[in-house]
């Protein structure tokens, strides 16, 4: 079996065993998350080459040509030598404020020591000074200074229960990222855009949705937020507040139960979208947030003559930690 | 153009392009074949679609006869039988004509596609 090097110590590989799955069997302190190639929290760097390429799916060139990979979905047949991340692909950062959106829905805002450079809707993998690590998307846009993101409060989540539970303004906590490539792109000022989430899906929306805006796109753009209950909407009043701003801006809400009034639509969300634009030709979409209904939504939006290559997707791998 | 190939006739990547989505959304939308197309991610079924187009329109494609015959068995073990090679082939004619491609080049490609019948099923 081939072996493993990390921090001046050899691990033995056992068959059809990730990088991370020996880091983690030996006790190492490795940070992960989605475990499926997808999150980015694990990235790890090796001599260029030296993994194959399957391992470096989706990260930025500048970081495949230093040798960063994905541990988690890293299997190697020869010998392995690995270092941490640099702090060229890490910053550290401070934690402004914590402010609830919602009873479970938190806005966390966090100023790095240095600016970062991404769009709004990409996601970073946010850590704590003990390595743990997750993911959130940038609802903010770089002018603004801090990171916005949307945490919601998931039962035993280790992440967000200390967010919104323990964390406070002034913990020091660091970003790796930015990833992702569900961000508004320049270029075809007309297009009308769609854009539609479920709960924190909401996140990356509302960072493309003023991206759109700050690049004066003019085309008509509709947000559909949508929740099983209206307890789970938020931000509505800032979002209606955008709209009226907007002419060409539109926000609805949605929910799968509950009653229809004036200020929020009833149904299961692809029906609400497509009963309101039911022809999307010519239509550029974001989707974001449960995995499901993302498969559902592109589907849909594709039957309804939105182009493949128009639909920009972000599916919330949930952690597996 | 004498020596162009059937593939430079019909536009090369760019008709691919144009063709996989009005193909694919048919393939969707027909109740004969759409549950074969259904569980996977529309990603890999757009990037697999194109290579299916890029093969039959004689281009360059990495697509082996092992290769058909690995990625339909699962679909064999579920039912899938000529009824439903004859359905794809039609949707496929029906998709080039609406993306304009001349009538005798419409034939070629179905032949193509036809040739790739045994290995889809696995004769």
């Amino acid at each position: 079996m081939p072996e493993l090097t990390f921090q001046g110590k050899t691990y033995a590989f056992e068959a059809g065993e990730t990088v991370l799955d020996t880091l983690l069997r030996h006790g190492l302190p490795a940070a992960h998350s989605c475990k499926a190639g997808s999150c980015g929290s694990c990235m790890l760097r090796a001599p260029a080459g030296a993994v194959p390429a399957s391992a470096q799916t989706g990260l930025k060139d500048s970081w495949k040509a230093q040798g960063y990979f994905l541990p988690c979905v890293c299997r190697v047949e020869s010998n392995l030598s690995i270092s941490p991340v640099g702090a060229d692909a890490q910053l550290s950062g401070t934690i402004r404020s914590l402010e609830l959106l919602s009873p479970d829905v938190l806005r966390l805002r966090v100023r790095c020591d240095a600016p970062l450079p991404f769009r709004g809707g990409q996601y970073v993998t946010l850590l704590r000074e003990d390595g743990l690590a997750r993911s959130y998307s940038i609802a903010s846009l770089p002018d603004e200074g801090e990171l916005e993101f949307h945490v919601r409060r998931i039962a035993q989540g280790r992440m967000s229960g200390w967010l919104h539970e323990e964390a406070g303004p002034g913990d020091r906590v660091s970003v790796l990222g930015p990833s992702g490539e569900c961000f508004y792109v320049p270029g075809n000022p007309d297009q009308p855009l769609l854009l539609v989430g479920t709960g924190t899906g909401l996140a990356p929306l509302y960072g493309i949705l003023r991206d759109a805006i700050a690049n004066q796109h003019r085309g008509p753009i509709q947000l559909f937020h949508g929740a099983v209950h209206k307890g789970g909407l938020y931000l509505v009043n800032e979002l209606r507040r955008l709209a009226a701003a907007h002419a060409h801006v539109d926000y609805s809400a949605a929910v799968l139960q509950g009653e229809e009034s004036e200020d929020c639509l009833v149904g299961p969300l692809d029906k609400v979208v497509l009963s309101r634009i039911p022809k999307l030709t010519g239509w550029r979409g974001y989707v974001c947030g449960d995995p499901a209904l993302v498969g559902l939504l592109k589907k849909k939006f594709f039957l309804s003559g939105m182009a493949s290559r128009e639909i920009h997707a972000d599916a919330f791998l949930a952690s597996v930690v | 153009m004498p020596n162009e190939t059937l593939y430079e006739e019909l536009g090369g990547a760019a008709a691919v392009d144009a063709a996989v989505d009005v193909f694919y959304r048919k393939v969707l939308s027909d109740d004969r074949v759409s549950e074969f197309f259904d569980d996977v991610g529309m990603d890999r079924q757009i990037a697999k679609q194109k290579a299916f187009l890029t093969m039959v329109f004689g281009g360059p494609v990495a697509y082996s006869g092992k290769d058909m015959r690995a990625g339909h068995a699962h679909l064999i073990a579920r039912g899938l039988n000529d009824s439903h090679v004859d359905a794809v082939i039609e949707l496929l004619g029906t998709s080039l004509r609406e993306v304009g491609a001349p009538e005798h080049l419409v034939v070629k490609v179905a032949a193509i596609a036809e040739s790739a019948r045994a290995d889809v099923l696995n004769r």
